[in-house]
């Protein structure tokens, strides 16, 4: 489905020179340099099982920039991803302890579903915090969740008072199995965490190109005003790309302590701000309406193929750091380059 | 009002500036052909012309902020290239927009030396020196602003003196004024004009480019007027007056099309009720004031009025974009006035707003896409968008409303000002509306392309659509009207039918008696300095 797209919208009137096409496909062409040298410097790099945990690992911030793409598109940005991730865990972990109803002498153990689907109700809530935070109440997108950020943040301390839950195994006899489900178990050899990851992927590429919704989004990001006078309703637009965005970091939040076995309230700190590297390296404008699925695909793959990569030749933490840095700055200035020489396809 | 009492014309000194065969072309638009153009020291030079006319161009020009595709720039007789509009105003020459250049969160003193501070000899800056030099200005300038007021704080009159003396501190010759008056109150248009008087006898030059016709001709000296990117007059001011200059603004040809006849109208469409907007900045002052109107099946009605008049408000209240402070809209008999911008549509009222770059069009798209933005829900199939249908309405659009593209794959930003004003009204026609109003649909695009709109119109009406169109220019009244309603501070002050004459209509607006007593705009009670 994603490659059709990409056929269908390369196959313009003009001809395509070859420094467009470089530059273009700019996102794509450093992931083949990144996986060439690390394959080169690294024989177990280029292999299938580390190519999959590679992805497991992009999956998590994968997940966060497909919600923060659609928050950028709208020209907003959406800081709580992180925080929402890690929250989402922590209450994860919380129900999976049971929980004790002292009115009623009892303690609840919900089955994983239903803990699954209470967290993403919850980042969808925060979510709609910062929806309604920004397009009601007229707060810059970038103090209102940065504000909601710190806040969720710190409920996720208060609720284990800084410890993390080790336990998430449940208890057969009470039902409640099953959550190392979505971090381990496999389909067709594939990890969850990745299926879901594509999943989510393809829908929001389907919404993005095919859906009225998509429509809405790139014209309210395009030019608000224009898009209101048009019929658009942007606010309603607005309220749902941060909603989608946490319900997406619920998720992300999910698996990675499924993959963790562990949820700790601390999780996913800084995790905004790589989901923002990989919409970024991915050719979205944070100035919203341009930006697609492929590119922000491209840009979570960059991001963690890279610095999978540096650990696995051994090369130290902190140069991982400089790396990534480098990478997202080069990105933007090759944004900037192209956005200059001819406005891009907003799709 | 007494500076409008005729004066004694300033002689005008030597050439100091002039624009020789300039020729300017954007793509394959000729903004200008072959102007020439001389500003005299110690005396104003107007330029007259419609929007599009070139003006704003030859302005960016002279003061280079744009270069001219070819031609020259003669400075005190010398060729000269400027490379910068910092180069322009090293060498005396300043610009004041329309819209001002001043940061309103920085003081009087700030404002004026911003960019170019006066150093002290620790290398900071010396403000207590910017200070003297602001306040020897606003002496000269014989006004009362103090240099530390921060300029949000000053009325607008206030703050276009601050422009001129940010324009004065860098000694400037030459000061070229766009569209000066356009948000001045009476009084503060006295005050310009000493302030203009009081420059010139000093030896600057000034150029001066307003769309108020006689206020214009009242302060110049010497006439130049645009058209169509060409120079078509000049003359001293005591040779002119307003019929010369509409004449050369217009041409003799000037040909828009006429009113369609030949059916008989039908049911009332679009209504208005004693609607009434106000000014949420200003609390309770009325941008439009109880205005009643109809609109019928098949009639075309134009708007006229000045800047201010309230055709925007009005308009943008029927659409929706603006809630009514009083009154309703009606369609079809149907109160819409609680309904969102989208149910409007939906219902059938399109607008097509003033500004197409900023409220019209989302540049990020395509041709096609922006097309079709507004009619998105009637190609939904099954939850999905079918680009056939779209396809199909992009197509009808592109043929209907003929925009000259590529086709519904180019950028938008590819297109003419003509053809994207076109893709916005095709927009909106696209929504099959019953009524559509346009706000300036003919701001700012060709000749050609004007004509065109107003055919587009002149069938739509044909078709039974109620059309109403505002414009700012009074040749454009008699382009397709059947009627022609003349709008002053929120109010109709009159209506025409197609064979009013322009003095009457310019005389209905306001903007050629200047005579009349205008009521008084200042708001915080402290006198304009007179």
């Amino acid at each position: 489905m994603l490659t059709a797209t990409v056929a269908r919208q390369s196959g313009a009137i003009r001809r395509p020179e070859l420094g467009r096409i470089l530059l273009e496909g700019r996102a794509f062409f450093a992931l083949i340099v990144i996986i060439a040298t690390f394959a080169m410097l690294s024989p177990y790099y280029l292999t299938l099982s580390n190519l999959m945990t590679m992805s497991s690992h992009v999956a998590i911030f994968g997940l966060l920039a497909l919600g923060m793409l659609l928050v950028v598109l709208d020209g907003g940005i959406d800081l709580s991803v992180g925080s929402t991730l890690g929250f989402c865990g922590v209450v994860a972990g919380f129900l999976m302890q049971g929980v004790s109803l002292k009115a009623f002498g009892v303690i609840l153990y919900p089955p994983v579903w239903a803990v699954a689907v209470l967290c993403l109700a919850l980042g969808g809530l925060i979510g709609l915090v910062n929806g309604v935070l920004v397009s009601r109440f007229k707060v810059p997108a970038f103090v209102a969740t940065l504000g909601v950020m710190y806040m969720v943040r710190g409920c996720a301390l208060l609720m284990t008072n800084g410890l993390t839950y080790n336990d998430l195994g449940g208890n057969a006899a009470l039902g409640n199995t099953g959550f190392d489900w979505l971090g381990f178990n496999r389909i067709a050899g594939v990890p969850v965490g990745v299926v879901v990851f594509a999943a989510v992927a393809v829908a929001t590429a389907l919404v993005l190109s095919r859906a009225p919704f998509g429509r809405w989004l790139y014209a309210a990001g395009g030019n608000e005003r224009a898009a209101e006078l048009s019929g658009v309703p942007v606010k309603r637009v607005k309220v749902s790309v941060y909603v989608v965005s946490g319900v997406c970091a619920a998720l992300a939040g999910l698996i990675l302590s499924s993959q963790l076995t562990s949820a700790g309230p601390t999780a996913g700190t800084t995790y905004e701000l790589t989901a923002i590297a990989a919409v970024v390296v991915g050719g979205a404008a944070l100035t919203g309406g341009r930006g697609n699925v492929r590119g922000t695909l491209l840009g979570a793959f960059v991001i963690g193929f890279l610095s999978d990569g540096l650990v696995i030749i051994g090369i130290s933490s902190y140069w991982q750091t400089v790396f990534t840095g480098a990478v997202i700055v080069l990105a933007v200035m090759l944004n900037a380059v192209q956005y200059r020489r001819r406005p891009a396809r907003a799709a | 009002m007494s500076a409008h009492t005729p004066r004694t014309p300033r002689p005008g000194g030597d050439i100091v500036l002039s624009a020789r065969d300039i020729t300017k072309t954007y793509g394959s638009t000729r903004a200008l052909r072959g102007v020439d153009f001389d500003i005299r020291a110690g005396s104003v030079t107007t330029l007259f012309g419609e929007n599009g006319a070139g003006k704003s161009t030859l302005m960016k020009i002279l003061s280079g902020v744009v270069t001219p595709s070819s031609g020259h720039v003669e400075l005190d007789g010398k060729r000269v290239e400027f490379t910068s509009s910092t180069d322009a105003r090293a060498r005396g020459i300043s610009i004041i927009h329309q819209e001002l250049s001043l940061a309103p969160n920085l003081s009087v003193r700030d404002n004026i030396f911003m960019g170019r501070e006066l150093r002290g000899p620790g290398g900071g800056v010396d403000f207590a020196e910017e200070t003297r030099q602001a306040q020897r200005l606003m002496a000269e300038l014989g006004q009362d602003i103090d240099p530390g007021a921060l300029v949000e704080t000053l009325r607008l009159g206030q703050q276009q003196i601050v422009e001129i003396a940010r324009a004065l501190s860098v000694d400037s010759r030459i000061l070229i004024m766009d569209e000066p008056t356009s948000a001045l109150s009476a009084s503060e248009v006295d005050v310009l004009f000493r302030v203009i008087d009081d420059l010139t006898r000093r030896g600057v030059a000034i150029v001066y480019i307003s769309h108020h016709l006689e206020e214009a001709l009242h302060v110049t000296d010497h006439a130049v007027v645009l058209r169509d990117g060409a120079m078509t007059a000049r003359a001293p001011a005591a040779e002119i007056d307003l019929e010369w200059i509409v004449r050369h603004m217009v041409g003799d040809h000037y040909d828009l099309g006429s009113p369609p006849t030949g059916y008989e109208f039908g049911p009332v469409v679009l209504e208005f009720d004693a609607l009434g907007v106000v000014d949420p900045a200003r609390g309770a002052a009325r941008l439009v004031d109880r205005l009643s109107l109809s609109v019928r099946a098949g009639e075309i009605v134009c708007l006229y009025g000045l800047m201010g008049a309230g055709r925007t408000e009005l308009l943008e209240c029927a659409a929706g974009r603006v809630p009514a402070a009083s009154g309703r809209v009606l369609l079809e008999g149907r109160d819409i006035t609680s309904l969102t911008i989208a149910e409007r549509i939906a219902s059938g009222l399109a607008l097509v707003p003033e500004d197409r770059q900023r409220d019209g069009l989302v540049q990020t798209m395509t041709v096609g896409r922006n097309l079709s933005l507004a009619s998105i829900r009637s190609f939904v199939e099954r939850t999905l968008l079918s680009d056939r249908r779209e396809r199909a309405i992009v197509d009808a659009a592109i043929a209907d409303v003929r925009i000259k593209t590529a086709g519904g794959e180019a950028m938008i930003g590819a297109l003419s000002g003509g053809n994207q004003q076109k893709v916005v009204i095709g927009k909106m026609l696209a929504t099959h509306p019953r009524a559509i109003v346009l706000d300036e649909p003919s701001r700012g695009i060709d000749i050609g392309a004007k004509a065109e709109v107003f055919r587009i119109l002149a069938q739509r009406a044909r078709e039974g659509m109620a059309v109403i169109y505002s414009t700012s220019e009074v040749a454009e009244c008699f382009a397709v009207a059947h009627r022609i309603v003349v709008l002053r501070r929120g109010r109709i002050s009159a209506e025409f039918g197609p064979d009013a004459s322009r003095d009457d209509i310019m005389a209905a607006s306001g903007e050629a008696v200047l005579t009349e007593p205008t009521p008084p705009m200042v708001t915080d009670g402290s006198p304009v300095t007179c």
